[in-house]
Order: C-alpha cells, then structure tokens, then sequence
C-alpha cells in the first residue's frame, strides 16, 4: 500500500502545482498511515532527492527521453505499469493541463475512482470521500470513490504547501514504454512571463480601462509584485489584450491568493472563472457594480486616478 | 469521414445553484439548460466547419462526405439540447437512455457507441460546466485505446493527420496524431455561432436514435453538495486614500 504522486515537470522542473500534489498526497498518506512516493517523468534538472521536504519517502524516475512530452496514451499506459509494481493504491495529480489528460485515462485503464478537481483532505470516517469543486466554482459536491484504487486530482492552489526537514531516496524504474502515436512538433510559450495558470497574484483590467493605451495602469503593477496579468473577454475580444489573458467561464479558470481587479463589472461568466481566488480587491467607479459583492476589499473610484496612486504606495512598499 | 460530438445537457450559466433533498440533488426547478458550452461552441461548431470544408471540396455534388453524429447520454430531457444542436448543424443523434453523474459510467457509455460505428474523430468540450470533470473524453479514449490531445485550442485536419495546438502552462504545444483520435475542445478551436432558420427548420425531421445504456458499475457517486460559506462582505477603502489598501492588502491579507 502506498500513495503515488505523479510529479509533472515542464522542460526539466517540477510545476509548482506538483510540489502542492506532492504535500497533500502525504498528507494523504498519514491518514492511511502508509508512505507517499512520487514518480517522475523524463529528463530532471532538478533536485528530486530535496522533494523529501514535502512529505515524500521515495522519488521514482524513468528518465527516458521517449516521455519527456507528453502523450496520454503512454503515461497512462506506463502510471499503470507503475501503479503494479509498487502496489499503490491512491494516485494524485495536480488538476493541470496534464492532470486532466492523464488521469481520466488512468482511472478507465485501472477501473479506479477518479475524483478531478478536488479542494481537500479525503474524509475516511466513513469510506473515501472528497470534497471537489463544481458549478465552475459556485459549489462543492462530496464524492465518495468505491474502488479500491483511487485516483484523485487536486485543483491548484488549494492546498497549502507546509515544508519540513527531508530527503528522498531516488530511484529508477525500469518499464516498458510504448511507442507514442502523438508526436509534439513546437512549443510555443510565452517567455518572460509569469503564467497565469501558475500565477498567485494577478492584476486584471476590464473595459472600464477604455483602451490598450491605458495598460500600464495594470502591467506596471503587476512588474512591480511578480503578478501575471489577466482580463475580461471584451478585452481580448477588442484585442486590447492577447487572448492567453482571457479569464472567466470561456477563458481560463484561475485560483491566485490575490485577484486584482480593475474597472471589471464581475459578470457572472467572468466570476466563474476567477471565485475560487483567496482575496478579491476591486476598482470600480460605479458602488453598484457586483464584483464588490466577491471582493474582500474595494475603492469605489476612478481607477485613473486611483491606480498611480496604488503604483506608487507599493514601491514605496517595495522601496524601489 | 464520420466524426461524433459528444453533448451535455448544462444549467445556464447565470442558473442559481441550489439544491434539494438534504442536499443530495441539484434543485432543476425554475432552471434553465442549455448545451454545455464549450460542447456547442467548440466541439460541435468545429465539426461543422470540417464538414462545410468537405462540402466545399465536392463542389457541384453539393453532398459532404462528411457525416456529423451527436451523442448524449441522458434522459428524455436532454431532447431539447439535441434538437438545438441539430439546428445548428448535427445529422444524426444518439442517445444513450440512462442518467448517472459518474463520469466512469457515462465514458463507457459512449465508449460503446462508438466501437458499433467506427468513427475517424471524436470531439469532446474541455469540460461540463456543472460537474466540471474535464475527464470523460479521456476516459473515452482509453476504453477505445485511441490517442487523446485535450484542451485543444486548434484543430487543423491535412488528410488523416490532424495538427492540433494544446494548452500548456503559459503557452501551447502543437501536437501532430494519426486518425482515430479524441480531441477535447475550447476557446480557440471555432468561433461560436447562432443557428439559423433553414437549421431551425431542418432540425424537427433529423433522425434522433434512442438506445439502451450497456451495464456498466459507476466508480464514484456524489454523496452530498455544499454551498460556499458566504462572503465576508467586502472592506471599502475611500478613494482619496488607495495606500491603505496597499496597507491593508499587506498586513491583513498578507498577500504580497
Ligand atoms: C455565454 C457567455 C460567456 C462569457 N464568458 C466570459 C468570460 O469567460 N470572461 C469574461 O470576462 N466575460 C465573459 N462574458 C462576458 C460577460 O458577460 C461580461 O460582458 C464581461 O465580463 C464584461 O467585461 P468587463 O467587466 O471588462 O466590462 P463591463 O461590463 O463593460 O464593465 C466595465 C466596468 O468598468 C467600470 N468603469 C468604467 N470606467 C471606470 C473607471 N474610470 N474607473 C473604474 N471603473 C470604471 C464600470 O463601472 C463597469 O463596472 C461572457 C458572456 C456570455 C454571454
Ligand atoms: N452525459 C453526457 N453525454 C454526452 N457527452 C457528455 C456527457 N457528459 C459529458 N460529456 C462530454 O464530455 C465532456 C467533458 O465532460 P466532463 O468530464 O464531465 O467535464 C463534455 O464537454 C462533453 O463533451
């Protein structure tokens, strides 16, 4: 018996998504009173014997090039090999571009329960339930996972990272991998960038902006915090701004620590992608506007106004 | 070329969320559905396109090779979803007679539909906006041991190759596979439309097929829903002094 976290890596790193499935899978771990073990893919630059700090016993690798990209079919194929032979018996992902590709395919291989999108600690007081996300962030649903194993895939930024003393063993797994029917031809990433999938603060600006020229109401603090930007979808629409920027319901669903937002009215679609966000803070001139209604804190006012001013409070903050 | 699109039946998104019977059931009483979004924008809207390029190709046939299927697994409620993707552009439906919200049993479900029609592509949306599993085209693939490219914000079809771009963190990947393949679809793979009249008119007489789910054991089951807590209401700080804000965002809410 064992919990396996699959430990997802971009270009030799370990997301940071991964070292949050990794925490939480030793948590997992503990309550079952078994160990945590992660398995990693592909080429690794990093350190993964320093992995111990989260909880995990042990790092499997298969350093094979044939997975350093993904195909679901054969991560799948080789999870399931692994799953065997260490004899696991709870899998976590982190909910990430590749969680949802790989996961599904291992729960239909294994016939194992699969819960995607979780927010918690599994409940073991009566059986294994957890607790995940639905209705795009408007409610939870309690699901109970009947199968002997179980698979379970954490949304991002939802369980906190408690780091402690650690070192895990590393070791090679030796399995057999099948030949890959997708074949990656480019990445294409955005460099210099903070992702927003990964982003914990994110400074966002809506139409309420009036145009592109204004933008550095809203990059000029993100530069300063490390944020990453986002937007509305009439912002990317009008192509005010690219369309990676795109939150909401038809964008991308995000959970920072801190969204920032900045002449957005907070449509329902647009709340849709952004209300699992820790802290909301919203800049709007109209009182009536209803993101204030899923902010923690708000300035009713002018965001041309309001914005140099925040600009400048945080480097004096920052003392830059 | 035979290409299914898998179609759910969705809440509106502006639809309250409550629930009844302790808890256990999402309360559809005054509710809205529609086709799950991303399901009618993307997935069903791109396989339009692909067919109108083989139209286009047989020019003066006037008769694409290409034939659409939709396929729903749900009950006789689902009808209206189905007529409205027909208006839109579908040929011919599936479905599949059973309710369950487990993903497991609805992929299987699908999963035998397609190993008794042979299709080249099947098209997913990247996920449900009620259950929000992004998983059952997946496990579609997997119970049909055929690729899958998920998160698709591109799908590009040269012969039986399909080039398709996916979302990774802070980019995309361009991914090139061999038909059969599942591909789950989002913003980027096709523009949304709104049907039109001779669609509306059409999608009355278009063959809609009712079968019998095969047995299957659901994985999972949902036990109970839950409501956030509710907001602590907001902390308005007055305009003419955006520094405590600043203040308050770093000491209270230790954000930054
Ligand atoms: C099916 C569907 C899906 C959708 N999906 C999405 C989605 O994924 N993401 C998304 O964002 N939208 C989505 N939308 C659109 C959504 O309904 C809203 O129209 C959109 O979010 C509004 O964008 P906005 O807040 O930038 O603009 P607006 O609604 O125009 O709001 C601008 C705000 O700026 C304020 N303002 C104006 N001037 C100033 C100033 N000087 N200082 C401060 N504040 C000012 C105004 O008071 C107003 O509240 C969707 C819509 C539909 C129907
Ligand atoms: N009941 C259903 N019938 C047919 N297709 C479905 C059904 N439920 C989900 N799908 C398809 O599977 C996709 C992903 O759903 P999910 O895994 O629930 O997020 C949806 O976008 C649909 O294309």
């Amino acid at each position: 018996m064992s919990v396996l976290i699959f430990l997802d890596q971009s270009e030799g790193h370990i997301k940071k998504n991964s070292f949050e499935a990794a925490g939480y899978g030793a948590k997992v771990a503990e309550l079952l009173g078994t160990s945590a073990e992660g398995i990693v893919f592909g080429k690794v630059n990093d350190d993964l014997a320093s992995l111990g700090a989260y909880g995990l016993k042990k790092i499997h690798t298969i350093s094979n090039e044939a997975v350093n990209n993904l195909d679901a079919q054969v991560f799948a194929n080789v999870l399931a090999q692994a799953v065997g032979t260490l004899a696991a018996n709870v899998i976590v992902f982190a909910n990430n571009v590749d969680g949802k590709s790989i996961a599904p395919r291992l729960s239909a291989k294994l016939k194992a329960g699969l819960v995607s999108g979780a927010v918690a600690l599994p409940d073991i007081s009566n059986g294994f339930v957890v607790k995940k996300n639905v209705f795009s962030g408007k409610a939870f649903a309690n699901v109970s996972i009947k199968t002997e194993i179980k698979i379970i895939s954490l949304n991002p930024n939802s369980y906190k990272i408690v780091k402690t003393e650690g070192i895990a063993e590393v070791g090679e797994l030796n399995i057999q991998i099948p030949e890959a029917k997708v074949k990656v031809t480019a990445v294409n990433k955005i460099v210099g960038e903070v992702p927003l999938s990964e982003a914990e603060l994110v400074i966002s600006g809506g139409r309420g902006l009036k145009g592109p020229e204004n933008w550095h109401l809203i990059t000029d603090l993100a530069k300063l915090l490390g944020a990453a930007t986002a937007c509305s979808r009439p912002v990317a629409d009008e192509h005010w701004r690219p369309h990676h920027e795109h939150v909401g319901q038809t964008g991308l669903a995000i959970a920072p620590n801190l969204y920032f937002a900045v002449g957005m009215s907070g449509a329902i679609q647009h709340l849709a992608g952004v209300n699992r966000s820790k802290v909301i803070v919203v800049i709007n001139k109209d009182p009536e506007a209803p993101f204030f209604k899923a902010a923690a804190y708000g300035i009713v006012g002018d965001a041309f106004e309001v914005m140099p001013k925040i600009i400048e409070a945080v480097k004096k903050l920052k003392g830059v | 070329m035979k290409i299914l699109v898998c179609i759910s039946k969705t809440p509106d998104t502006t639809a309250k969320i409550t629930f009844t019977d302790n808890n256990t059931k999402f309360a559809e009483a005054g509710v809205q559905f529609i086709i799950n979004p991303y399901d009618e924008w993307f997935a069903l809207v791109r396989a339009i396109e692909l067919k109108e390029a083989d139209a286009r190709l047989n020019d003066g046939v006037g008769q694409a090779s290409t034939q659409i299927h939709l396929i729903n697994v749900g009950g006789a409620d689902s009808e209206p979803i189905i007529r409205k993707a027909f208006a839109l552009g579908g040929d011919e439906a599936i479905r599949v007679n059973a309710t369950s919200q487990d993903s497991f049993y609805i992929a299987s479900q699908i999963a035998e539909v397609v190993k008794q029609n042979n299709y080249d592509l099947i098209f997913t949306g990247k996920e449900t906006i009620d259950y929000n599993g992004s998983s059952i085209g997946g496990m579609v693939a997997e119970l049909l041991d055929m690729p899958y490219v998920s998160l698709a914000t591109k799908f590009v079809l040269n012969g039986t190759t399909a080039t398709i771009n996916r979302e990774i963190e802070g980019g995309e990947e361009v991914n090139e596979v061999q038909l059969p393949v599942v591909v789950s679809c989002q913003k980027g793979v096709a523009e949304q439309r709104i049907p039109n009249m001779r669609g509306i008119m059409g999608a009355r007489t278009k063959p809609l097929k009712v079968v019998e789910p095969v047995a299957v054991e659901p994985l999972t089951s949902i036990v109970s829903f839950e409501l956030p807590p509710p907001k602590a209401g907001v902390k308005l700080v007055p305009a003419d002094q955006p520094e405590e804000l600043v203040r308050l965002l770093h000491e209270e809410a230790k954000v930054f």
